[in-house]
């Protein structure tokens, strides 16, 4: 491929990023200093055009909990030849649609197969939970759950349904014999109810 | 006993942790790196005051935001509270949200029902 053409692979990626409204796409080690930018990069821009503050805070947090999974799971994760102490992973924030009325989080991030069902099953559990059934896993998982090492308490995933309201969506696609790659998409309601 | 004061960051919270003047306050944001590291000192502190604690606890929470991380660290600490009301004291959370946070009103209620403490909410 020509020197042009590859430049111009930069432009397209960037139309792209423009048509699915993306506003960040990041695919790294996710470290703390990471996470702190990035929230007050999406805090400030929604500053900038008087978001409600509740919603605001919805997305900070979501933001903070979606980041986290990332940068926790990184024992458990490591593939890549780059073995740091932090999480690798995608990360994308954007609107949906042509009248924004969403806003989504996607993480995607590798994870040993050996993990895969149970993950899985804590996803599916949490779907299939109301209001009052969240708030009672969350209370068993805090009451329960203890803080591992690293600092997760596994209360992330229940979390994020509960502030959103929302199902979550996510895909498993395999990566190779040992891996698979774990999407996850949250999706934040701009109306206020 | 030691006072301690550690002063509030982006990330932090502000805690005060003062027996002879009666304060114990946690207040601001809470997303630290590492959760535990963070509230060791303070899980220490209530350790240490249980054993001749003042005959009234007022247990101030004034926090804008808290991770999920956070929240587990901060039911422990509630935990040690409850060991001091056990031993026949008077505990008493005075738990503040900002007025439009339900969720951090919904956050306090949820911690009222785990633990045997009672709470006086307050807006602001």
């Amino acid at each position: 491929m020509g020197n042009i053409d590859y430049l111009k692979l930069i432009y397209s990626l960037h139309e792209d990023m423009m048509a699915k409204k993306f506003t960040l796409v990041y695919d790294g080690e996710i470290t703390h200093q990471i996470t702190k930018a990035f929230t007050s990069l999406a805090e400030s821009k929604m500053d900038s055009y008087s978001e409600d503050s509740s919603i605001k805070r919805k997305v900070f947090h979501v933001m903070v909990e979606c980041l986290q999974n990332l940068s926790k799971h990184a024992e458990e994760y490591e593939f890549r030849e780059s073995k740091g102490k932090y999480g690798n992973g995608i990360f994308i924030v954007g609107k949906i649609g042509k009248e924004e009325k969403e806003y989504q989080v996607i993480t995607g991030n590798a994870v040993d197969r050996e993990r895969v069902p149970e993950l899985k099953a804590l996803l599916e559990k949490i779907n299939q939970l109301d209001k009052e059934g969240l708030k009672e896993l969350f209370k068993k998982q805090m009451r329960e759950g203890s803080l591992s090492e690293k600092g997760g308490a596994g209360l992330g995933l229940i979390d994020i349904a509960r502030k959103t309201g929302e199902k979550l969506e996510y895909h498993f696609s395999e990566m190779d014999k040992n891996n698979y790659f774990f999407i996850l998409r949250t999706k934040i309601s701009r109306s206020i109810d | 006993m030691d006072v301690i004061k550690i002063k509030g960051t982006d990330d932090t919270p502000n805690v005060i942790l003062d027996a002879e003047n009666n304060i114990i306050e946690f207040s601001g944001r809470s997303l630290p790196e590492d959760v535990v590291t963070f509230y060791a000192p303070a899980i220490q502190w209530i350790e240490e005051y249980a054993k001749n604690p003042n005959p009234k606890t007022n247990v101030i929470f004034r926090l804008e935001y808290f991770n999920t991380a956070s929240s587990k660290a901060l039911l422990d600490i509630l935990l040690k509270f409850e060991d001091i009301l056990n031993e026949g004291n008077e505990v008493v959370v005075q738990w503040y949200y900002q007025e439009d946070d339900e969720d951090m009103l919904e956050a306090g209620e949820e911690y009222s029902e785990i633990v045997d403490i009672p709470f006086e909410m307050h807006s602001y």
